[in-house]
């Protein structure tokens, strides 16, 4: 049963996440921050005109929110902001609704067990709001509360 | 061991009390549910499920005004839960009893109500640092709202309270003391009796949030010379949203109505409101019956246990806990006072909270996980959040055996 929400995916990149570091040349910046669990994350993002070059984060957190960070940093890299906002909508419905949303998400699927720890949604969706906020250019940290 | 205790230990038959409590019989994920989370809130016993529910089905009715035979019965039930919180903090009056929501109401009805008649620009308040939110926030507002000063006792890295940093704080200025008498976070049992007599020759008053302490040790404000006392009921067997805050009368006589309403009131013209006796005044619009009601049965509940077994019991499954605990590799108890509660907050190298508290979920064990609602004490430990087995009175070695064995399921999963 702890293995259809830790899936070996989640626990690889929890264990060792990619894309994990500062970015000194990133043009847009966010923070979130879970008052929940006192998780905190940055996140750093290169844009390069409409599309996402690179993304990075740093911070500390549980494994969900570590490996949600982590994939997500990866599934960007090349997708337009247009694109990186619409993965974003398609993996909340991943995390909140019944209905089957599997399709396009990749590897972000293994976040699917997550739905039925509704607890834990906000751990894996931080990442994602903080991205939220750093497409939008908003500075101000960001909190799942 | 004292042979007291090892004769309260021989006859406590928790096999039997657990029966008392539905709850404790299910399966969680497929496991018998182990709960080790009283520290937030405790299981409830038949006798307060059915108090609650005779009342809803025999004696139904508004208090203090009917003169009907339903009104009288409710108001007779409802009032003696007053008398029994007298008795159980062994208080002078049932007028120092005032009926709250819960321990946060407590505290902020006294720093409304005392706050904002007596305190003064350049004041000061002094509260501990490890103080639940509730015991903090209110008096942050109020020494806004009226610029006086807040002031932090420390604590060392066992988790106690620095006396001789709390005695260089006192002051002329110094109005309150309030602080916690067990801490929710760490488990810490305050020397209160000394603080409040520290308090008392600086010329200050001091309130004690008792939301852990009152289920767990022998409460007696006038032994310990408490001006303000407060706790929770449903900390303390019995329903959410109700809770007692004790006061001293002449204390309570020198402070305005917290709210205004019906039940608190003598006469009312639009001319001028003349306000009801103590401890009505306090205790505008129509109160949580039921859940007054259900408290009664929850401290007589508890009365016929005895406080004292059920202390020397906790005692037992915490020095157990503790020793099992302390052999797990990478696991560190935080709070390490000398005088503690059952309580056992834990962090482990590399695995956060969340996981841990998902983890043992799943093996049927509920813990609490995050900061607890004091911030300052994770702050103090350089922790984000921790991991809180909270132990009652219900709990078995057992069940702490089943603690171990799923912390090692969890590093398990994230080795």
């Amino acid at each position: 049963m702890v293995h259809e929400l830790y899936q070996e995916t989640i626990l690889d990149h929890s264990k060792r996440p990619r894309n994990c570091h500062a970015m000194a040349d990133a043009d847009r910046k966010a923070e979130g921050y879970n008052p929940l669990c006192g998780d905190k994350l940055k996140l750093y993002v290169k844009m390069e005109g409409d599309i996402v070059r690179d993304a990075s984060f740093e911070g500390s957190g549980c494994a969900i929110s570590t490996a949600s960070a982590s994939l997500m940093t990866e599934s960007l890299k090349g997708k337009t902001r247009t694109e990186a906002l619409a993965l974003l909508e398609k993996f909340h419905d991943l995390l909140t609704s019944d209905a089957e949303v599997g399709d396009g998400l990749g590897k972000l699927v293994v976040f699917c067990g997550v739905r039925d720890y509704p607890a834990r949604v906000k751990c894996a969706t931080l990442a994602w709001h903080t991205l939220k906020s750093a497409l939008n250019g908003a500075d101000q940290p960001v909190s799942t509360e | 061991m004292s042979t007291l205790t090892s004769e309260i230990l021989t006859n406590f038959d928790v096999e039997k009390l657990r029966e008392d409590f539905p709850v404790l019989k299910q399966q969680i994920h497929g496991k018998p549910l182990v709960y080790l989370d009283s520290a937030a809130t405790a299981q409830k016993p038949y006798a307060v499920i059915d108090a609650i529910r005779r009342f809803h089905e025999v004696d139904c009715a508004n208090i203090h005004r009917g003169v009907h035979e339903l009104s009288q019965r409710s108001t007779a039930a409802y009032e003696q839960t007053r008398t029994r919180a007298r008795q159980f903090l062994n208080a002078a009056s049932d007028a120092e009893i005032v009926f709250v929501r819960g321990t946060t109401e407590g505290v902020n009805l006294v720093a409304s109500s005392w706050g904002h008649r007596h305190l003064k620009a350049g004041d000061e308040i002094v509260i501990s640092a490890m103080e639940h939110h509730s015991n903090i926030v209110p008096w942050q507002m109020l020494c806004e709202a009226r610029d006086a000063r807040l002031r932090v006792i420390p604590m060392n890295d066992r988790g106690e309270l620095i006396l001789e940093e709390y005695e260089k704080l006192l002051n002329p200025r110094t109005r309150m003391v309030a602080v916690a008498h067990i801490s929710n976070a760490l488990g810490t049992v305050n020397p209160v009796a000394e603080m409040i007599a520290m308090a008392h020759r600086a010329g200050a008053l001091a309130l004690i949030d008792g939301a852990q302490a009152a289920p767990h040790l022998q409460v007696d404000v006038r032994a310990l010379d408490a001006d303000f006392y407060a706790f929770s009921g449903h900390k303390t067997l019995g329903p959410t949203g109700i809770g007692i805050l004790y006061g001293k009368q002449a204390l309570l006589e020198n402070m305005p109505p917290y709210q205004g309403g019906g039940d608190m009131i003598r006469t009312v013209t639009f001319e001028k409101t003349t306000y009801a006796d103590l401890p009505y005044k306090f205790e505008a619009g129509t109160p949580n019956i039921a859940g007054g009601i259900g408290l009664g049965a929850a401290l007589e509940y508890i009365g016929g246990i005895g406080i004292e077994r059920i202390a020397a019991w906790e005692h037992e499954l915490l020095r157990y806990g503790t020793e099992q605990l302390e052999r797990i590799p990478g696991l560190r108890i935080i709070g390490t006072a000398r005088e503690k509660a059952a309580v056992i907050s834990f962090v482990i190298e590399g695995i956060h909270p969340h996981d841990i508290g998902t983890v043992l979920d799943l093996e049927g064990i509920a813990v609490r996980t995050g900061h607890h609602c004091a911030q300052p004490v994770m702050d103090r430990f350089h922790v984000p959040a921790t991991t809180r087995a909270s132990l009652a009175f219900y709990n078995t070695f057992a069940e702490i055996d089943k603690l171990v064995a799923g912390i090692y399921k969890v590093k398990e999963v994230f080795a």
